[in-house]
This record gives C-alpha cells, structure tokens and sequence, in this order.
C-alpha cells in the first residue's frame, strides 16, 4: 500500500472538509445570490465585488487576515473565546471558515445566473396562482435554478478539494486536524517521498478532471433540455 | 359541461361590481384610471400598444403597484391606499393569463393544472380539474412537458390553470396576441364557451378589435394611460363598425373597372362598379375594361355638403350616407358612404361632423385624397 495512515486520514479529512464546506456554502450563498440577482441596491456592485475577492486575491492573503480575526487578539478570536469555543485558528472549524470565504464565488456566481435567467415571468404566474414568495421560492425558484445548484454544488467542492494557501495559514499541519491532501503533498516533497506524492497528485489531477468532466457534462444535458 | 360553472353564488345586485382607481406613474408613463365595471360578464379592454392596458390589468392583480390605488370586486376590497390596505397577488382571488401562457417550464400540463388548485383550501374549491380539462379540451395532453405543446395548446392549458383557481376575478392579456391565425381559431372558440359559462367578472384586455367584438359585453377603451370611453359594448357602438372605428387604418375596399388613362398626367381613370363616379390616380396604363380593386383609407376621405372647385383633390365624388359611428369620448367619428354598390368609409372629427349636421341618407361629396390600387382583380 503506498498511502501511509496519515495519507488516507489527509484524504478523509479533505473530503469531510469539503462536503462541510459545500452544504454550508449552499446555505449561506443561496440567499446571497437570490439578493445580488433580484435587488436593484446600489450595495449590489460592492457585496459582489467582496463576494468575488476571493476569485484574484493570494489565498495567502485571505488566510493572513482570517489568521488574525480568528486569533486570540482578532475580533473573531475573542467572541468563540467569549462564547466558550476557544480559539478557532489551527483548528478544522477554523478551516471550514476559511475554506467557505475562499470558496464562496464559487458557489454565489453560478446560483446568481441560473437566478438571473429565470426571470420574473415565472415568479408572477406562481403568485397569481396563490403562491407565496418563499412557497414560490421552493417549488418554483429552487427547481428552476437545479443546474445553477448543481454547478455551485460541485465547484464549491472541488475547489475546496484544491486549497493550499488558506489551509497553510490558519491550519497549519496537524495530522488528523488540519492535515489536507494539498498540503500532505507539500510534506512530501518537502521530505523527498516522490513517491506518496505522486499517488496523491495523480489523483487529485485524477478527481479534478472527473469532476469537471461531469460539470461539462451537465451543462450540455442542461442545454438540451431547454432547447 | 353545459352547466354554468358554480363558481359565485349570486349575491345582492349593489355588491356585484367591480370598482377600480388606479393611479400610477414611472417614467414618461402616467395610468390614471377610474372605472365601474359590471361584476359579470366579460369587460374587454382595447388599446393600442402602450395605452396602458397591461399596466392597468397587472394593477387589477397586485403585480403592479400603483401610488394611488382602490380596488373593490364584488363586495370586498382588495386595495385601498388611503388606508394603506394592498393585498399581494397571492392574496386576491384572482385568475391570470398571461400573454405568452408562462407555464412552468420543470412541470407537466397536469403539474401545472394543480399547481394553483393544490394551494386552495378543498373548501373554496369550484371548479373541479374534470371540468376545466373537458372545458379546454386538453385531457390528451396532461402528461406532455410545456414545450412539447404547440402555442395554442399552451395557452388552453393556462387559461385551465388560471380557473382551477376558483378566481373570482378572470384576468386575461391578450392571451391570442402571441399566437398566428390558426392557433388563434384554435383558442377563439374556447373562450367563446367560457363566456356563456361563466358566472364571474372577466378582464379581457386585446388590441385585437375583432376578438374585442366577439368577446366583451362591456367595452374600455383606453387611451394613453386614460379612459377614453366605456360602456355597454352594445349600446356603445354596433359590433361589426368595431373595427372600423378603433383600427387607425379603418379603410375601405371597393371594386371598379379601367375606363381611361391619361398619357400626358399619367393617371388612371376608374370606374366605380354600379355608378357612374370615376376615380384618378397616378399609376402606369391598364387596359380599358380591366377590373381593378383600390384602397381607400378613411383617413384619407373627407365629407363635404356641395360639390368644392378648384380643389387640389382629384377625387370628388357624390355620395350617399348610410351609417355613422360615433363613440362617446372618442374625438373622431366614422361615416360610412355608398357610391354605386361600393362602401367607402371616412373618418371626420366630432365637431365637423356636428358642423355638418351629417344624417343617414343625405347626399355628401366624399372629397379622396390618396387612393392606392391593390391589385387587378
């Protein structure tokens, strides 16, 4: 077997971080992307543009500010202090925050445009016939916006799979904690076992390609159901 | 399926009516409507393109929201701004169709027939699914997706799902507008059926005169955001002058034969058929004896007592009034002429017709215009 103990606990914990992350993107990004695609706010320019910071900034600068928000003298750190929760940096619940910052455009950008290209058509016919907006939200919006949602589903996932620099800056190394596939590799080649690096590359490059294989799939199988 | 649809029960003659302000502006846009309408029957509203008709129906259903608004149908109210009352679309009884039907696109016929039923109380429901399927001739469709229907088709469908809404308003726009000629054939007779059958009030807003005429009892005509005139269709206008009157292009079409054609001006003499009245206008020779067809628009013919001279009209020619048109609110009044077996139509304002003293059987000189050939007959 040329995975170690502490490959396959990297492998778990990165799945486990990524599903976290992708339901708690799914909650927190629908009603983000449902307002930047109905509201004529002038806020909506800027919250879009903070949403999207994380698509052209360094991770490492993401992980450097979250680094001291979350520790013991940041805001942050001092509330989960104050609330009993410790402190959260070098933690695996300090990596699913981070990891929901770094990947939030992922998942508000595809639900904002399948929200956009629904339209209002639909949303007034459900409210003529006795629908109200979050009855019409669910059993109109919601199937409407599926290849919205499975587009966000699936990117939010993978590039959570993929994150390096956010990872190294508020979680460290900790085997079991914080230790993910990306930064396993690191270790790795940092200590020469080409190897083990190369099992965990192979099948990141692996998974990433499945993934985004079955991503262009849906679109096409999308874009023959609507025409 | 010939017994009225149950869906209101007959209630004190002071409550059956619908009372409706509306005042809303955005933009260049200003709807400034009051009305009474009676609560039965089909009230069509007829416009042009941008006289408000929509906006106004859209503020019937609380889609739109207007600054100032009074709503009341049939004993309840349903908006009042002054005292800040605005009950939300899916609040009001309402039914609506859509012009381009907007069904839902992930559901099935019968998903989108239930959609609307599903969320009224069993109690409060009227109109079982049975019959608005019959009632559409749509029951071979319920399992297909929307977009394996045709337009015609879909917009049965959701002229069904608007009334398994139990409505006690039946809001429609332009639900025919959409379709060609022959998916329009398809529907028309449908909601000729509705019309017998059903006991509540219908806003049916059309540009189309012709379906304005089949379908209302009651007519609005809107004009700019305004009312320009409203009524009982019947003692309004007579049906078949509808169209003449709305339609800009009113015009009249009649037949003649080539009698002449001058070489030196370049005109062509026509012959009215059954009269001895002679129309010129510019066009290469035709033979003599040819029967031709000309156009003659009723904007373009006016109506004078005695014979003018040194006019620069051509065409004068003598005629004798048959029918006149005239619509309350409506600043122009139509005059149909005979000339020979042939009707010309002409269309003067309101105060030279009551200049005139124009009456039925009195002999004008119908002074033409423009008169263009349409073809060889």
């Amino acid at each position: 077997m040329p995975l170690s103990n502490d490959d396959l606990s990297a492998i778990w914990l990165t799945l486990e971080l990524a599903s976290l992350t992708t339901v708690l993107l799914l909650l927190i990004g629908t009603p983000i992307a449902w307002w930047l695609a109905r509201t004529d706010s002038w806020l909506k320019r800027p919250v879009g543009a903070v949403v999207a910071l994380p698509l052209v900034l360094p991770p490492t600068v993401i992980g450097f500010y979250l680094l001291i928000a979350l520790g013991p003298n940041g805001y942050i750190g001092q509330l989960t202090e104050s609330l009993g929760w410790g402190i959260l940096t070098f933690s695996f619940t300090g990596l699913v925050i981070g990891s929901v910052f770094y990947s939030l455009p992922f998942v508000v950008q595809p639900l904002q445009n399948a929200f956009e290209s629904i339209g209002n058509a639909p949303l007034e016919a459900a409210a003529t016939l006795r629908a109200s907006k979050l009855d019409t939200f669910f059993s109109v919006v919601i199937p409407l916006a599926r290849p919205g949602f499975i587009t966000a589903s699936i990117l939010g996932f993978a590039h959570t799979v993929g994150e390096f620099g956010v990872v190294l800056m508020i979680g460290g190394n900790i085997p079991g904690k914080t230790q993910v596939v990306s930064v396993q590799i690191y270790n790795h080649v940092e200590t020469l076992q080409y190897t083990q690096a190369h099992w965990l590359a192979g099948g990141m490059l692996l998974f990433s390609f499945v993934v985004l294989l079955a991503l262009y799939s849906s679109r096409q199988a999308k874009q023959g159901w609507q025409s | 399926m010939n017994r009225p649809l149950p869906m209101d029960k007959p209630q004190d003659p002071a409550s059956e009516s619908i009372q409706a302000h509306f005042k809303l502006s955005h933009d260049s846009f200003t709807l400034d409507v009051d009305l009474q309408l009676p609560g039965k029957g089909v009230s069509g509203f007829f416009g042009h393109s941008g006289s408000g008709k929509t906006s106004c129906l859209r503020c019937f259903a609380g889609l739109e929201k207007p600054q100032e608004g009074y709503l009341k149908v049939n004993g309840e109210v349903w908006q009042d701004s002054q005292n800040g009352l605005f009950m939300p679309p899916h609040k009001r009884a309402i039914g609506y169709v859509f012009q381009e039907a907007n069904l839902f696109p992930h559901l099935s016929v019968l998903g989108n027939l239930q959609y609307g039923l599903k969320r009224i109380p069993s109690t409060l429901r009227q109109v079982p699914l049975q019959q608005a399927v019959e009632l559409l001739g749509i029951g071979h469709l319920l399992k297909r997706m929307p977009d394996k229907l045709s337009g015609g088709e879909r917009q049965r469908v959701a002229i069904a799902r608007a009334l398994l809404c139990s409505p006690k308003l039946l809001l429609m726009d332009e639900p025919l507008a959409a379709l060609d000629p022959k998916r329009k054939s398809e529907v028309l007779p449908y909601l000729e059926q509705l019309h017998g059958q059903l006991q509540i009030p219908v806003i049916y807003v059309s540009h189309s005169a012709d379906e304005i005429g089949r379908l209302a009892d009651h007519l609005v005509v809107l004009e700019d955001g305004r009312v320009q005139a409203t009524g009982p269709l019947k003692q309004t206008l007579v049906r078949d002058d509808l169209p003449f009157i709305f339609e800009a292009d009113a015009e009249a079409v009649v037949d003649g034969h080539v009698c002449d054609f001058d070489q030196h001006y370049r005109l062509l003499s026509i012959r009215l058929n059954g009269s001895d009245s002679v129309l010129k206008l510019p066009h290469s020779m035709l033979e003599n004896g040819q029967p031709v067809r000309v156009k003659i628009k009723a904007r373009d013919v006016s109506i004078n007592l005695q014979k003018a001279h040194d006019s620069s009209i051509l065409n004068l020619i003598p005629a004798q009034v048959v029918s006149i048109v005239s619509l309350d609110g409506q600043a122009q009044v139509l005059i149909h002429a005979a000339v020979g077996e042939e009707h010309i139509v002409a269309r003067i304002t309101r105060y030279s017709f009551d200049r005139l003293k124009l009456l039925p059987q009195q002999q004008v000189w119908l002074q033409i215009k423009s008169v263009s050939l349409l073809g060889t007959a």
